[in-house]
């Protein structure tokens, strides 16, 4: 028999009994709609991330001061003070292809304007800064190097805090804040960035030179990170390999492993972010594939009401001159039918909820060809594997017994 | 010339093996039927020929003895072969006319020409299952389906689908025994044309009416022939309609 004629046959079969050839894909078409939608949202998270990888700026080296991996301990980046602002010197006159480079040292703070007063984060740059952050400003500009060799008590604030302290963005041009006590002049707002990869607010920060803030209000000597921009095109791996012999050599270190710093690249620290979303994206398809299997159960077992309801009908068949395998085929054929339409199905309904989650949530969903070929696939299989044990019974009826059967 | 005969049967045998005792449905039978001939075959229920019916229509082996359909030694052949066999050499018409259900008169005439090993084309199938239905007189019902078609129509449908394949031998259990005195007789008639035209035919029937129709009857009776005769005073179809009372066709 030709597999046109066997498919058309599979199809009249299937529109015989509506209601129920629905009823039996449903639990395929939810399957494979919650397979691709799933993935979907894991891949949505996950482009987010790498989004703002991109507006961050694919050309940074972060050097932390600590190793990662100690005696087989993991100390946290930044814990010991192994830096120092000498490193950061050497890096910009040591290393040509570098363009930018910053100490970061960072604290929490309570700020003061007026009477209003707001718990902040403060970070101490250099000028290079936001050079190599890519931050532009929506008001005023940055501080420049003079106001970082002679520690002037100005200030840059970003949009949260700004609003926290003045009320508006353009408020806050020229006034006078107070971070313990001291007085610093905002010179600068930062244009909004929104939040990171790591879900911290960007925008509510005070920033002012390192030399102000170690001296006049954390008090520190260490550098916790030291931030460093390459120049365009330039191989990002060299540098990071020149930075750290650089390092090692400054702080008469031998051997690699024994690193008292930890150099990362930007895109370095968006795998890490990312591979939580991951995971998360590989359970929920998990999951989503098991109601596939769900689903393939209920085929199997309506094929099986169906090869008995129509017991008859095979015996005509094996009468007239069909092999089982003809038989065998049919089956097989009209189950896999029932799971592809209901993975074509499920597919549609996949983009309708992708549609839906994108218009009334805040969460990105990402439709990409892999998982819809992976569930369109894994549904077809499901009609192969759960329709073989209901069509190899119908094949092997005996035609005498099943001419008989009423 | 003598041709060879399309059924030739030697010592054959049937026993089922159910629960403890093993039943002998045939117990020996020995028959040969030539091609062109129309067969009835007689018995009462238990006689056992609806077991000879199914090995000589292939749906089943027999234990012992051997079974030649058109040449072909039947008694070994794999189910596959069977199948091929069934769809090639025989053409069944049943008591209850087993046609596919929503399925139209000319597709259920299609389909053992779907089951053949070397297929058709579309056009093909269409030409030959018009031409089987124009046959049996039934053409104008080709897009019918079996609900829409009166018994007597259903047969005709299957008698067509029976013939498709152009089979050595035309099977027949029971074929007038759902169907009032008239259109008995106006099937029967088909199967007197049919033989005229050189199908060999073989049906069974319990109805002594029916079977005069036919050439030869045979007898069973406890899995034996009892008695094998020429049919004498042969009855005609298109006679014997005329005999009836006119009925308004409705």
């Amino acid at each position: 028999m030709r597999i046109r004629t066997s498919f058309h046959t599979a199809f009249r079969a299937l529109l015989r009994n509506k209601m129920r050839s629905l009823l039996t894909a449903l639990g395929i078409i939810i399957g494979v709609g919650a397979v691709i939608a799933m993935v979907g949202i894991g891949n949505g998270a996950k482009k987010q991330v790498e989004d703002q990888v991109a507006s961050m700026g694919d050309n940074v080296i972060m050097i932390f001061s600590g190793s990662s991996s100690r005696g087989g301990m993991s100390g946290g980046y930044g814990s010991a003070g192994t830096l120092s602002l000498e490193d950061a010197v050497a890096i910009k006159r040591e290393i040509l292809t570098v363009d930018g480079v910053t100490p970061e040292v960072e604290g929490s703070s309570r700020v003061a304007a007026g009477n209003q007063n707001w718990f902040t984060r403060l970070n101490g740059v250099s000028a290079d800064y936001f050079a190599i952050r890519g931050w532009n400003f929506s008001h005023g500009g940055p501080f420049d190097e003079r106001d970082v060799k002679v520690s002037s008590k100005v200030a840059v604030i970003g949009k949260t805090a700004a609003k926290q302290l003045f009320g508006s963005e353009e408020e806050a041009l020229g006034k006078t804040l107070r971070i313990k006590n001291v007085p610093f002049t905002i010179v600068g707002v930062l244009a909004p960035k929104g939040a990171s990869f790591f879900g911290r607010d960007q925008d509510d920060t005070v920033v002012v030179p390192y030399t102000s803030a170690m001296k006049r209000i954390l008090g520190s000597k260490g550098v916790p990170r030291i931030t460093v921009s390459v120049e365009r095109g330039k191989p990002m791996a060299a540098v990071q390999e020149q930075i750290s012999d650089l390092l090692l050599q400054r702080h008469r270190i031998a051997s690699d492993r024994d690193a008292d710093f930890t150099i990362r690249t930007q895109e370095e620290l968006a795998t890490m972010a990312t591979a939580t979303s991951s995971i998360m994206t590989t359970l929920l398809g998990f999951v989503a594939s098991i109601s596939l299997i769900v689903g393939g159960i209920g085929i199997m077992n309506i094929m099986l009401v169906s090869v008995t309801e129509r017991t008859r009908e095979i015996g005509i068949r094996l009468a007239i001159g069909a092999r089982g395998s003809d038989i065998l085929l049919q089956f097989l054929i009209e189950a896999v039918t029932l799971s592809l339409l209901g993975g074509l199905i499920g597919i549609g309904l996949a983009f309708l909820s992708a549609e839906l989650i994108t218009r009334f949530s805040e969460m990105p969903v990402y439709i990409t060809a892999g998982p819809i070929l992976y569930s369109f696939a894994f549904s077809a299989a499901v009609g192969v594997v759960f329709g073989f044990y209901p069509a190899r019974k119908a094949a092997s009826l005996d035609p005498i017994e099943a001419l008989r059967y009423e | 010339m003598a041709m060879a005969p399309i059924i030739q049967l030697k010592e054959l045998r049937k026993t089922y093996v159910t629960g403890e005792e093993p039943v002998h449905a045939v117990r020996g039978v020995t028959l040969e039927i030539a091609q062109g001939e129309f067969v009835a075959v007689m018995g009462s229920s238990g006689s056992g020929k609806s077991t000879l019916m199914n090995i000589l229509g292939c749906l089943d082996r027999p234990s012992d003895g051997s079974y030649h359909l058109d040449g072909i030694e039947v008694s070994k052949l794999s189910r596959n072969e069977l199948s091929d066999l069934r769809n090639h050499k025989i053409g069944f018409v049943f008591q209850n006319f087993n046609l596919l259900a929503r399925t139209s008169a000319l597709e259920n005439v299609e389909l053992p020409m779907l089951y053949r090993r070397v297929p058709l084309s579309t056009a093909e199938l269409r030409a030959k299952g018009m031409q089987a239905l124009e046959m049996v007189g039934i053409g104008k019902r080709a897009n019918h389906t079996p609900n829409q078609l009166s018994g007597g129509q259903q047969q005709r449908v299957a008698i067509a689908r029976s013939l498709v394949n152009d089979p050595v031998l035309l099977l027949a259990d029971e074929p007038t025994g759902n169907l009032d005195s008239r259109t008995s007789i106006e099937i029967l008639g088909i199967f007197q044309r049919l033989n005229a035209q050189g199908i060999t035919i073989l049906m069974v029937t319990h109805e002594p009416d029916v079977a005069k129709y036919s050439k030869r009857i045979i007898v069973m009776r406890d899995g034996r022939i009892r008695s094998d005769d020429l049919v004498k005073d042969r009855l005609d179809a298109v006679e014997e309609l005329k005999n009836l009372p006119v009925e308004v066709e409705p």
